[in-house]
């Protein structure tokens, strides 16, 4: 899983692709705590380029956001319709912020 | 469509996604009906592996996937223990961030997004899984 990470004067934009399932949950959850570790927990996740979540990857998600609140905010960039159908079937879309364009994200930082 | 066979490895997940994405193109499912198959499988497979089987292990997962005339019938087996879903407590929703429980979500999504869902444990070992999804059309 390759992730690569940009740091701008407000937030931290993060950003992988593929699916976030079982099998790599745990790299994605890795590279977000490294990023919370530093202190900054304003962080834009830009999702263009994934096309599957699984819930082992929306709790990696819950729980960064739940490091990041209150001081900051994990939001979510460009997420696929059937990615975010799901969450929000399952009641737990209000949990994020969701942008269509990246530019958009990190200015409202 | 026939069955097929996969070993025990979350690395595995990707190759389970990609044979029921093929039969649910084939059954002529939407791409939401697609992406819902897809989540199902992939829930499925890892709640074996991960609760079933206890993470990595030579066993088999064997997934049959029948196309209806409404629709997609995919089949699990497994050799794992006995598994009851009534065990499983739902995951609460809608509710404040902090007390959001990691648990229960995959079996809840398995329901959320197929329209028939039926575990039947056997008396000794393994389980069966079959989950149905229908057109919407």
């Amino acid at each position: 899983m390759e992730i690569k990470t940009t740091e701008f004067k407000r937030c931290t934009m993060i950003k992988t692709s593929g699916r976030i399932d079982g099998s790599n949950a745990q790299e994605l959850a890795q590279a977000l705590k490294t990023i919370t570790s530093k202190g900054m927990y304003n962080i834009v996740f830009d999702m263009s380029e994934v096309n599957f979540v699984a819930s082992a990857g929306w709790w990696v998600l819950i729980d960064i956001q739940k490091t990041c609140k209150p001081s900051g905010e994990l939001v979510l960039v460009k997420v696929e319709k059937g990615i975010k159908d799901s969450l929000n079937l399952v009641g737990m879309g209000s949990y994020f912020r969701t942008y269509d364009d990246v530019t958009t994200a990190v200015g409202d930082f | 469509m026939g069955t097929k066979r996969f070993s025990c490895s979350l690395q595995n997940l990707e190759e389970i996604c990609d044979y029921v994405t093929h039969c649910a193109d084939e059954a002529g499912l939407s791409e939401s009906e697609v992406y819902a198959v897809q989540l199902a499988v992939d829930e499925a497979s890892t709640n074996i592996m991960e609760h079933g089987y206890g993470r990595e292990c030579p066993e088999r997962i064997d997934i049959t996937c029948e196309i209806l005339e409404d629709g997609l019938k995919v089949v699990i087996y497994d050799d794992a223990q006995p598994f009851t879903p009534e065990g499983v407590p739902e995951p609460e929703t809608n509710v404040p961030l902090e007390d959001l429980k990691p648990r229960g979500l995959g079996l809840f999504l398995i329901h959320k997004m197929m329209d028939e869902v039926k575990y039947e444990p056997t008396a000794d070992r393994g389980n069966t899984l079959t989950m149905i999804k229908h057109h919407a059309r």
